[in-house]
């Protein structure tokens, strides 16, 4: 599956990948791969406890359904009960979990703290685990955001800019990328370089589309998964032979919804919307306008044909998101191309100055060292 | 695949089922190496501005749940409030919406500053 999203299992596919391959598709397989491992021996620690053990099992299971049932107020107490009544036989191997600070007092019940030992288990099974509360604390995403990181890490070490584009499916994105890379070419001759990353469910046409401007692009479809997640990316950047001081365009997946969750490790995402779509757009997905740093307005060519309420939408917009920047292009006629230029180019400046600074701060460290060495002779 | 007949494609293009999967891979790295045999409840901390559904996240969550050792384990889900800095009024407000107007000046100067967190707080494990 992918590594967050359960919709696309086995489906993600990389270009370049070899489908002949058993593993093909890394990481994603291997991923599922690992599930069912991981439940196998669950299942055969299950068994096992059964066959040796059937009716702590059966007991265990019982509370596990009576909870599940939702009833748990009453069932609390009764298993309260029964830990008490376990009580005189406290046990020692408790101590040998390592969550053992998570006694946790869960839903102000004082009295069920899970004491290790004392559990239904602990009588007939010695070793087998306890019922007990184990402290998480951790985001939902923080695999895919771990991930992020990594990719951050490796582009801003390369002074590369990473954009990751999002919007709906049909706003223009493809064809404002591809003319995008265009004028990027024509203004510097060809002295920016640009990769791109393509994500779709299906299909490497996009791809197809931006290889033929002459910068390298690579497709990433998702299957049934319906955004890029950042395991993806470091894939795709292994493949792509990225320059350092480069430009690199996510082109996620059309998608207003899921993609505002997941970081890519990108510097900024640039939400897309045309003015074929609805002004209020900006109200009904507002996680990700508020996800975005600027707005490309897309289609404004078509403005006097539409009743599109342009104050609104940018209304909508900032309501969300106050500090939104917005810009408003028309990759047909070309309005507004420089300014979203400019912008890109302002963010790759900075991207190269950071590394700039980074490598002078290392050449001198080196050179401290240096003289340190050459001081003690 | 097999496990596509469970019923994880039902999720396509559903943000939830997304986060569900998150959660049982959260839920799967704590417990890896432990004695655990079954996990019979997970504590969710979701903000407000998180953008959930959370009726969409319980659905999502059975069915990607299923087959797993936390399959039928009791989902508990804390909502916390959404928070905002206005910049108008420089004062820390509740918001419920991302979009929605600071509750003394009525401008739309607020920046979400809280509760868009989703975070597995805690399981219960035998």
């Amino acid at each position: 599956m992918c590594t967050t999203c359960g919709c696309g299992q086995g489906e993600t596919r990389i270009e370049g990948d070899d489908q002949d391959h058993a593993h093909a598709d890394g990481d994603v397989h291997e991923h599922a791969h690992e599930h069912l491992h991981e439940h196998g021996h669950e299942h055969t620690h299950a068994d096992g406890t059964v066959h040796s053990h059937a009716h702590t099992h059966s007991h265990t299971h019982g509370h596990a359904h009576s909870h599940g049932h939702g009833d748990q107020a009453e069932h609390t107490h009764d298993h309260e009960s029964l830990h008490d009544a376990a009580a005189p036989h406290g046990h020692p191997h408790a101590d040998t979990d390592p969550h053992a600070g998570a006694q946790g007092r869960h839903e102000q019940g004082q009295g069920q703290d899970l004491h290790y030992g004392l559990g239904p288990a602990h009588a007939h099974a010695p070793g087998l685990s306890q019922a007990r509360m184990v402290q998480i604390e951790r985001d939902i995403l923080s695999k895919n955001d771990a991930y992020a990181a990594d990719n951050r890490r490796r582009l801003s070490e390369r002074g590369i800019y990473a954009v990751n584009l999002v919007s709906s499916p049909g706003s223009g994105k493809t064809t404002l990328l591809v003319e995008t890379i265009q004028r990027i070419r024509e203004r510097f001759n060809g002295r920016v370089p640009i990769a791109v990353v393509e994500g779709d469910q299906q299909t490497t046409t996009d791809a197809d589309r931006i290889r033929a401007t002459g910068a390298p692009a690579i497709q990433v479809n998702t299957g049934k998964g319906c955004h890029l997640d950042a395991h993806m990316i470091g894939h795709a950047l292994e493949r792509l032979a990225l320059a350092d001081d480069s430009l690199l365009l996510i082109e996620n997946v059309g998608n207003l919804v899921c993609p505002a969750a997941f970081d890519l490790g990108e510097a900024c995402k640039v939400v897309i919307l045309s003015v074929t779509e609805g002004e209020d757009k900006p109200l009904k997905y507002p996680n990700m306008f508020d996800a975005a740093r600027l707005m490309l307005l897309n289609k404004v060519d078509l403005l006097p044909h539409l009743r599109f309420d342009l104050d609104a939408c940018l209304g909508y917009a900032r309501r969300v998101n106050p500090g939104l920047q917005v810009l408003q292009v028309s990759a047909t006629t070309g309005q507004g191309m420089d300014a979203w230029l400019d912008w890109l180019m302002a963010g790759l400046d900075q991207a190269r100055t950071a590394r700039a600074q980074d490598l002078a701060a290392l050449r001198r460290r080196i050179a401290e060292l240096e003289a340190q060495l050459a001081a003690r002779g | 695949m097999p496990a596509e007949d469970t019923g994880k494609s039902l999720g396509c293009c559903m943000h939830e089922m997304a986060l569900a999967e998150g959660i049982l891979q959260v839920v799967e790295d704590a417990v890896r190496g432990q004695r655990v045999t079954r996990v019979t409840e997970i504590r969710l901390e979701i903000g407000a501005l998180a953008g959930v559904e959370l009726e969409a996240l319980r659905f999502c969550l059975d069915v990607v749940l299923r087959d797993s050792l936390a399959e039928g384990a009791r989902v508990d889900l804390d909502l916390t409030p959404g928070e905002g800095w206005c910049l108008g009024c420089g004062e820390r407000v509740t918001i419920s919406e991302l979009f929605d107007a600071c509750p003394l000046c009525g401008g739309y100067q607020v920046q979400a500053t809280g509760g868009t967190e989703m975070r597995v707080k805690e399981i219960r494990v035998d």
